[in-house]
């Protein structure tokens, strides 16, 4: 197992992560400096652009320790490198760790963890989470002018209803999505080693339920107590408490 | 030239250097897979890879579907290319260029607008890069003790871990929606266990579920 990790951890791999997310460093500072630039032609003050700058860097340190801990949640099963890309560009910690698992089922991994992974899965797992989560960009590339345009054009109309059924539509798809994995996870214990036998793994159930329960007192935290900088670690926060709990169920059980 | 001249001739360019950068990006990501398959010499399943775009992939189309008309209009040109690139949108890049503008006070869809939701975002991921680099630079030395066999229970159930607290946050507000679609699939897979290696197929019915669940019910909040 650790040989397969040295490799997924090796400094090859690095350099090649280093190098994609290098270019996107470039690309954020060229479309920086155009904007701030083009601030100043129209008569911005620069004053209101560098503060522009300065409360989106305050704002975003959070959100990335957030994601740095996501990086360490993925690491065990799929090395660093892999999560410090997909994490620091595309990706967002749910969307890769739901593609990865999909993936490793795909080849036929038993779960997406580092005892069972083997080289050609993590590539495959890679490739998936790159075609899988790309979509954004496509549209980006095919439609952002026609868009950005007409919408200038007539601002909003009548988009109201449709958005509001599109963002419930939206929530229960993610209902949908994670109902098959709860539901597969109660179905694996109950009939996993036999039709109702109630022998299978019941960690993964305990897990989720720890998970559920931290998010919850997050929200609570949240709503209840206006501590607004939770948010940015409640499911990377929830994930680690209960990742924590499953080396305590693992002792007991 | 006046003002909306400037910004018209900088919005073009801007949609000229997104388009080139966002498909070098695109290039760059697909061949990441392939030049690990070439060091660790294993390339991709290419069989698996279709099989999984069949199912997640699809989600993943219409959440991206609904992102990108959601969010276009309030980042602009400069903002969307970048922020498809850079990722987080829902957890970081959105609020992000929001509270920029609110603090320097840009009306929505003004050109100032844009212009401030290019540089949140912007520096906002070129911040996510820094940490993200810097903490992994500080992880390296830490990698024997992740790889410990004490920690390996935890890295096992990453997943679960994710969709418990995913769970709670979208089943609070759609209880009964999930409460039925939960039933379905847990007794689905009680009673054929053999799906239990495929789950990510299972996503589609009960997604389906889902959705239609929630069609109906807003139908019917729409004729009351």
């Amino acid at each position: 197992m650790n040989n397969i990790m040295n490799q997924l951890n090796s400094p090859s791999v690095y350099l090649v992560v280093g190098i994609v997310i290098l270019f996107v460093a470039c690309v954020c500072i060229l479309f920086m400096v155009r904007a701030y630039k083009a601030g100043l032609a129209i008569g911005m003050d620069k004053h209101k652009l560098k503060q522009a700058i300065t409360s989106s860097a305050t704002f975003s340190v959070l959100p990335s320790i957030g994601i740095l801990l996501g990086v360490i949640a993925l690491s065990g099963a799929l090395g660093i490198p892999l999560p410090w890309l997909r994490l620091s560009v595309v990706g967002a910690l749910h969307y890769e760790t739901q593609v990865a698992q999909a993936a490793s089922e795909a080849v036929g991994l038993e779960s997406l963890s580092a005892s069972h992974m083997t080289a050609q899965a993590f590539t495959t797992i890679a490739l998936v989470m790159s075609v899988c989560i790309i979509w954004g960009m496509v549209f980006a590339v095919l439609f952002t002018k026609k868009y950005t345009t007409k919408k200038e054009k007539k601002e909003d109309g009548k988009k109201s209803s449709l958005a509001g059924f599109g963002d419930k539509a939206m929530n229960a798809m993610f209902v949908g999505l994670v109902s098959a994995y709860i539901g597969s996870y109660l179905g694996s214990f109950i009939s996993g080693e036999g039709m109702f036998s109630f022998k299978g793994d019941i960690i993964p159930i305990l897990v989720a339920i720890v998970s559920a329960v931290t998010m919850a007192f997050f929200i609570y935290l949240k709503e209840k107590k206006h501590q607004d900088w939770v948010d940015s670690f409640s499911i990377a926060g929830s994930m680690l408490v209960a990742m924590a709990s499953a080396i305590i169920f693992g002792m007991v059980i | 030239m006046n003002k909306k001249e400037i910004f018209e001739k900088y919005n073009n360019k801007t949609h000229f250097y997104g388009r080139i950068c966002t498909v070098i990006c695109l290039a760059l990501f697909i061949a990441v897979p392939f030049v690990m398959g070439f060091i660790l010499d294993a390339m991709p399943d290419l069989s698996a890879v279709g099989k999984c775009f069949l199912s997640v992939g699809l989600v993943y189309i219409v959440s991206c579907i609904a992102e990108y008309l959601i969010y276009t209009p309030m980042l602009g040109a400069g903002g969307t290319y970048l922020a498809f690139i850079t990722g987080n949108l829902i957890n970081m890049k959105i609020p992000c260029a929001m509270t920029s503008r609110d603090i320097v006070q840009a009306k929505a869809g003004s050109e100032e607008s844009e212009i401030i939701a290019t540089l949140s975002i912007a520096t906002s991921s070129l911040v996510t890069i820094v940490v993200i680099a810097l903490g992994v630079l500080l992880m390296i030395p830490l990698q024997p003790i992740l790889q410990s066999p004490v920690l390996q229970p935890a890295f096992d159930n990453v997943v679960p871990a994710l969709f418990g607290a995913m769970a709670y946050k979208y089943y609070r507000s759609n209880l009964k929606v999930a409460g039925i679609t939960l039933m379905f699939v847990s007794l689905l897979f009680v009673l054929v266990p053999s799906l239990l290696g495929s789950v990510s197929f299972i996503v589609i019915p009960s997604g389906a579920i889902a959705i239609g669940l929630t069609l109906y019910s807003h139908m019917k909040g729409n004729k009351k």
